[in-house]
């Protein structure tokens, strides 16, 4: 279990606004 | 914090995650963190569905803390919207589950405070403050609290 993270923010921003849906925005620097 | 098993079903069960990272893609880091001022890693955002930030965590937490973070968060997003006994809910939850977080005294404090908006019953303020002379009587919540006793 883990949390897919996406990384075109544009494109969720948009999504969140069609599923009125609240987005987390996470700015990192940890190893991938 | 992230593989947390808690902190990945709250978070897939309330938000789209998106992230963007310094490193591997400093020009959306540069292009997002002057949008929402985020200028220092790890900075987590909630973000309405119309892209407005409601609530933000600075610097790493221990998983509980940070938990308790992103729950009082979107607690808070449902008491901004009016949406009373949904906050309510939510803020008790953080501090029934999570009681010694850094977050749970801010949470009975809201807990109250939605209550009261939800009843407009000055009790549940009475209530909250009462609640806080046996638990988190430190806390500057219990503070804030204690001129509705």
């Amino acid at each position: 279990m883990e949390i897919k993270f996406r990384h075109d923010v544009d494109s969720v921003l948009e999504e969140a606004k069609k599923q009125n849906k609240p987005v987390l925005l996470d700015f990192s620097a940890a190893p991938m | 914090m992230w593989p947390d098993e808690r902190v990945v079903r709250f978070v897939n069960e309330n938000f789209i995650p998106a992230r963007v990272h310094v490193k591997q893609d400093p020009e959306a880091f540069k292009k997002y963190g002057e949008k929402y001022n985020a200028h220092w890693t790890p900075t987590v955002l909630e973000l309405d569905p119309n892209g407005e930030e409601f609530f933000r965590a600075e610097g790493f937490l221990p998983v509980e803390d940070f938990l308790a973070q992103l729950m009082l968060g979107r607690a808070h997003m449902d008491f901004k919207k009016g949406k009373w006994d949904d906050a309510e809910k939510r803020f008790r939850e953080i501090y029934e589950k999570l009681p010694n977080a850094d977050a749970a005294p801010e949470a009975l404090y809201w807990a109250g405070v939605s209550r009261y908006k939800a009843k407009n019953d000055s009790s549940a303020l009475k209530e909250t403050a009462r609640a806080f002379k046996t638990r988190y009587a430190d806390s500057s919540w219990a503070k804030k609290a204690s001129i509705w006793s």
